[in-house]
C-alpha cells in the first residue's frame, strides 16, 4: 500500500506534506465511518428499547424508553445531534446504563493497548528475527522447524489456543493467570505483565507466522538480486548479507504487515478478551452492539478505525524513511 | 408434612436419624427423592454455625458492560445475583417450600375478598446513605415500577398489581382492582428492591438497605459490596465482602473456579458436567426449578391454527431423549403446561404426554396438512443446545410423517425479531413464583408475552377466579382444569424444565438450593460461608 502512494509536489518536505495530506484523510475517513456505524445500526433489527429490555419488553416501557432518548425523532436529526457532541470531544453516555462513554474509554483503551504492547514486544521481534534466521538456514532443518511450527500456531483458532495456555499453563503448572484477568491500576508495571502474561502470549502465538513468513519471504525474494549475490562473491558471511544489504531493502513490505498485525492486536482481540475476561475494547464494543446502544458503538468503532488509520499511515511513514526513491519524488 | 419432615431432617442433621432412614421415611411421606435432599441439605445448613468473614468471589454469566443499578433494567444474571446483596425486596420466597416469607415487611393480611392488602413494614432499617427508611420510600418505590412513564422489566407483574400503592401509619396498603390470593409472591420479584425516595431521583444510586454494601461497581468487569455493619438481620451475610466476577465465557468460568479465581460459578454447560465433577474439590450444585424450554406456535397463524396439527406436533416429540441429550439428564420431561412440581397447588395428576410417533401421525393426517414443510425458528440465543434440539425434534417428527423444516437465526436480535414475532420459534421461560403469575404473563388474552397467541375468554376467567381464591383445594382444582386446556389445546409445546446447574468449592459451606434460581436465587451470598475464613 505504501509503495503506490507518491507524495504531492508542494514546497514543503515531501515526507512531511505526506503525512499533512495523511492526517486530513484520516479524519474525512473516520467522520465517513460513523456515518456508516450510524447507518448499520440503525439497518440492524430491532432498536436499542426493544434489545435492551429483551425478552421482558412490554409496548409501554418501549414507547417510554424510545420517547427519553428520542429515538422517534428522525435519523438524521440524532445523527448530526451525536456529531455536535463529538467535535465537543464528548462522546456522551451510554443509553444503557448512564455511564460516561469518554470515561469508561479511556480505561478500556488503556487495557486494550497495555496487552497490545506488552504482545507486540513479544511478537515483533520475534517473528523478524525467526524470519532472517529461517532464511539463514533456508531449506535446512531450523527453516523448516519455523516453518511448520508457525503454520500450526496460524492454523489454530485462537480460542483453542488460548484454552490450551489456561489449561497448562494456568491450571497444570500454576504459571501464569486465567480468566478473569482484571488489570488494576494500583499494580506495578511488572504486576500487571505478569497478569497478563497468558493473554499475550495467545495474541503472540495468533500474530507470529504472519509477519515471521512475510520478513521471511521478502527477504528471500531479495537475496536473488544481482547486488546480494555481488556481497557473497565479496566474501561476506551469509548473516551480514541478511543483516546489513537484504533487510533495509525488505524493510517495506515487512513494516506494512507489521503495522496490519498490530493493528490487529488492537482491534481485533475480542475473542482473547473473552475467554480471559479481560477488560478491554472488544467486549465493550460487543456489549454495546448487542443492545444497539448507539453512542458507545459509535465511540468504540471511531477508536478502532483512528488506531487502523494512524498505524496504516506510520507504516508508510516508514517504508518511505527507508527508501530513499520514495523519499525524492521526481 | 412438610412439618414432619422438618422435624426429621434436623434430627438427621444432628445424627439422632441416619441418612437412609431419612430418606426411607422421606419416601414414606410421599416426598420425592430430590425435595428430601434439598430439605436435608438445608437442614444440615442450618445445623452447623456460620463462620463470619472471608470474601466469597462469584464467577458469573450474565453480565455486560451496559448493566445499571437501576433495578428497573435488571434482566440477566449479573445485575440480579449482585443484588441480592445490597438491595432488598419485601418479601422473598422460601427456598424448602415456596412459601412468601417476610424481609422488609413483618407481616401482611388481605382482607376477606383478597383486593385490599396491609404489608406492615419493619421498624429499623436504615439505608447505606444512614437515612432510616420510611413507609413512604416503599410506595414510591413500587410506584416507580408502575406508573405511566415507567420503563420496568416488572411491567409485566405490576400490570396485575394497579399502581395503587399507599402508606397508612406503619402499613403498605395496596388497593387491587382485582382479587389476588398471591400479592405476596409477585412483591418478592427482584426489581421491586426498595430504595430511597423510591429511586425517582437517582435510580442507579445503588444505595438500598441489604447486608451488604456497594463498594466496587464495574459493569461487565466486577462487582464488590462489603459488609453492611448496621444491617437489620444479623442471621444472613456472613463474609466481609462479596465479589460477582463477570466470566461470560463457559470454558472461562470452569478454569476460574478450578483455579480458585472463583468460589462458585453459574451455568455450568450441561456438556461438561460430567468432567467437571472429576475435578477435585468441586461440587456440581444443580436445582430443578421453574425455567422450562419450549417450542412455542401461534394458534392464530396457518397451519396452527389446527388442533390436530397442534397435537401432531406435542406427540411428536421425544422428550426423554431431548432431556438426556440436551440437558445431559440435569432436567425433567414436560407435559405441555409451562407448571411443575417446584410450584405450590401442581396438579400433579395430568398423565404425562409421551412420545408416540403413531398418535402423532393420526393427528397429523387429521389434521390435513398439505405437507408442506412446517418451518421451526432456532438459535441458541433461546437455550444453550437450541439448535441441537431442535435437530432432535426434526428426527422424531420425521418418524411420525411430520415434515419440519429448521431455519436457523442468528443470536443477535432474537427477541425483537423472531420470538413473539415469528408463528414457530424455539424459545425458553424462567419461570414464576406462582401458577397464576405464569399463566398471567403469557396465557392470559390480554399478556404482552403471549407467544403463542392463546386467547381464550374461558381460561382468563378460570385464571381470574383462581387468583382471587383463597381456598386452596378448589384454587388447586382450577389450575387443574386451565393446565389441561392448555396441554390439550395450546400452542405450547414444553418438553423440558431445566436444572439450574452451579458448581462451587467444597470450602464453600451452608449452600442452600433454591427452585427459584441459580446461586441460591442470588441470595448465596447471605446464606453461605467458607469453611477456612
Amino acid at each position: 500500500m505504501a509503495t503506490s502512494i507518491r507524495p504531492p509536489r508542494t514546497g514543503l518536505d515531501p515526507v512531511l506534506a505526506l503525512i499533512l495530506q495523511r492526517i486530513g484523510i484520516g479524519f474525512g475517513l473516520i467522520l465517513a465511518i460513523s456515518a456508516l456505524l450510524f447507518l448499520g445500526i440503525e439497518a440492524l433489527p430491532g432498536d436499542f428499547a426493544r434489545n435492551f429490555l429483551g425478552q421482558s419488553a412490554t409496548p409501554q416501557a418501549v414507547a417510554n424508553i424510545r420517547a427519553e432518548l428520542g429515538l422517534d425523532e428522525p435519523a438524521i436529526l440524532r445523527y448530526f445531534e451525536w456529531l455536535g457532541g463529538v467535535l465537543t470531544g464528548d462522546f456522551g453516555t451510554s443509553w444503557a446504563n448512564g455511564s460516561s462513554v469518554n470515561e469508561q474509554l479511556g480505561k478500556r483503551l488503556a487495557n486494550t493497548l497495555f496487552l497490545a504492547a506488552v504482545a507486540a514486544v513479544v511478537a515483533v521481534p520475534l517473528s523478524i528475527g525467526l524470519g532472517m534466521l529461517a532464511v539463514f538456514f533456508r531449506d535446512r532443518l531450523p527453516d523448516r522447524l519455523i516453518n511448520i511450527v508457525s503454520l500450526i500456531a496460524i492454523s489454530m483458532p485462537e480460542f483453542f489456543v488460548g484454552y490450551l495456555l489456561i489449561f497448562f499453563f494456568a491450571l497444570q503448572l500454576g504459571i501464569g493467570d486465567g480468566p478473569p484477568i482484571i488489570p488494576s491500576p494500583g499494580a506495578s508495571l511488572w504486576e500487571n505483565v505478569q497478569l497478563v502474561f497468558l493473554p499475550a502470549m495467545t495474541l503472540v502465538v495468533v500474530v507470529l507466522a504472519h509477519m515471521m513468513r512475510m520478513t521471511r519471504a521478502s527477504i528471500l525474494n531479495i537475496m536473488q538480486s544481482a547486488y546480494v549475490e555481488t556481497a557473497e562473491l565479496k566474501g561476506l558471511s551469509p548473516l551480514r548479507i541478511i543483516w546489513k544489504h537484504a533487510a533495509p531493502n525488505a524493510i517495506a513490505p515487512i513494516i506494512n504487515v507489521v503495522a496490519l498485525n498490530l493493528a490487529y492486536l488492537v482491534v481485533g482481540v475480542v475473542v482473547v478478551e473473552v475467554i480471559f475476561a479481560y477488560p478491554g475494547m472488544g467486549q465493550y464494543f460487543v456489549d454495546a452492539v448487542t443492545v444497539r446502544d448507539m453512542p458507545v458503538v459509535q465511540a468504540c468503532g471511531i477508536v478502532f478505525a483512528g488506531v487502523y488509520i494512524v498505524l496504516n499511515m506510520l507504516a508508510d511513514v516508514g517504508a518511505i524513511l527507508a527508501n530513499p526513491r520514495l523519499r525524492h519524488p521526481k | 408434612m412438610t412439618h414432619d419432615l422438618d422435624v426429621l431432617a434436623r434430627h438427621c442433621a444432628k445424627g439422632r436419624v441416619s441418612r437412609r432412614t431419612f430418606l426411607a421415611r422421606a419416601a414414606a411421606l410421599g416426598v420425592a427423592a430430590p425435595v428430601a435432599a434439598r430439605v436435608l441439605g438445608h437442614a444440615e445448613a442450618q445445623a452447623a454455625t456460620p463462620i463470619k468473614g472471608g470474601d466469597l468471589v462469584l464467577g458469573n454469566a450474565g453480565g455486560s458492560t451496559t448493566d445499571s443499578l437501576d433495578p428497573a433494567s435488571w434482566a440477566s444474571q449479573v445485575p440480579l445475583n449482585f443484588s441480592r446483596t445490597w438491595a432488598e425486596t419485601l418479601v422473598f420466597t422460601d427456598p424448602n417450600d415456596g412459601s412468601a416469607q417476610p424481609m422488609l415487611a413483618e407481616s401482611w393480611e388481605a382482607s376477606a375478598d383478597a383486593k385490599t392488602w396491609a404489608f406492615k413494614i419493619r421498624k429499623g432499617v436504615t439505608f447505606h446513605n444512614g437515612r432510616e427508611m420510611t413507609v413512604e420510600d416503599v410506595v414510591a418505590s413500587l410506584q416507580r415500577h408502575s406508573n405511566e412513564d415507567a420503563k420496568s422489566g416488572a411491567l409485566g407483574i405490576m400490570k396485575t398489581i394497579g399502581s395503587d400503592f399507599s402508606a397508612d401509619g406503619d402499613n403498605l396498603v395496596v388497593k387491587l382492582e382485582t382479587a389476588n390470593a398471591d400479592l405476596p409472591f409477585l412483591l418478592s420479584d427482584y426489581h421491586l428492591a426498595i430504595q430511597p425516595g423510591g429511586g425517582f431521583e437517582a435510580p442507579d444510586a445503588g444505595i438500598g438497605t441489604g447486608a451488604y454494601i456497594i463498594e466496587v461497581n464495574e459493569p461487565g468487569v466486577r462487582h464488590t459490596a462489603v459488609k453492611n455493619p448496621n444491617h437489620w438481620n444479623p442471621d444472613v451475610g456472613h463474609y466481609d465482602s462479596v465479589t460477582v466476577l463477570v466470566i461470560n465465557d463457559d470454558t472461562a468460568r470452569i478454569a476460574a473456579l478450578t483455579s480458585g479465581k472463583a468460589h462458585t460459578i453459574n451455568r455450568v454447560a450441561p456438556k461438561t458436567v460430567d468432567l467437571l465433577r472429576r475435578a477435585p474439590g468441586v461440587a456440581i450444585n444443580n436445582v430443578s426449578g421453574r425455567g422450562h424450554y419450549v417450542f412455542i406456535n401461534h394458534i392464530d397463524t396457518e397451519p396452527f391454527t389446527n388442533n390436530d396439527l397442534r397435537l401432531a406436533l406435542k406427540f411428536a416429540v421425544d422428550r426423554e431423549e431431548l432431556v438426556d441429550k440436551i440437558l445431559n439428564g440435569l432436567g425433567s420431561v414436560g407435559n405441555d403446561f409451562p407448571i411443575n412440581g417446584a410450584y405450590a397447588l401442581f396438579p400433579e395428576e395430568i398423565e404425562q404426554r409421551p412420545f408416540d410417533p403413531d398418535q402423532a401421525a393420526f393427528h397429523y393426517k387429521k389434521s390435513g396438512h398439505d405437507g408442506s414443510p412446517i418451518v421451526l425458528r432456532t438459535s441458541n440465543a433461546a437455550f444453550p443446545g437450541a439448535e441441537d434440539a431442535a435437530v432432535l425434534y426434526q428426527a422424531s417428527c420425521q418418524k411420525a410423517g411430520i415434515p419440519l423444516e429448521i431455519k436457523r437465526e442468528p443470536a443477535d436480535g432474537y427477541w425483537s425479531n423472531v420470538w413473539n414475532t415469528q408463528p414457530f420459534c424455539v424459545s425458553y421461560w424462567g419461570g414464576r413464583p406462582t401458577q397464576d403469575q405464569m399463566y398471567s404473563v403469557a396465557y392470559q388474552s390480554t399478556a404482552d408475552w403471549n407467544d403463542t397467541r392463546f386467547k381464550r375468554d374461558d381460561f382468563d376467567k378460570l385464571l381470574i377466579e383462581a387468583r382471587g381464591e383463597l381456598d386452596q383445594t378448589r384454587r388447586k382444582e382450577l389450575y387443574t382444569e386451565m393446565a389441561l386446556t392448555l396441554r390439550d389445546e395450546g400452542g405450547l409445546i414444553l418438553p423440558m424444565f431445566n436444572d439450574f446447574v452451579d458448581a462451587a468449592t467444597d470450602r464453600l459451606k451452608g449452600q442452600v438450593l433454591d427452585p427459584a434460581g441459580g446461586m441460591s436465587n442470588g441470595y448465596i451470598g447471605l446464606r453461605t460461608w467458607l469453611d477456612d475464613a
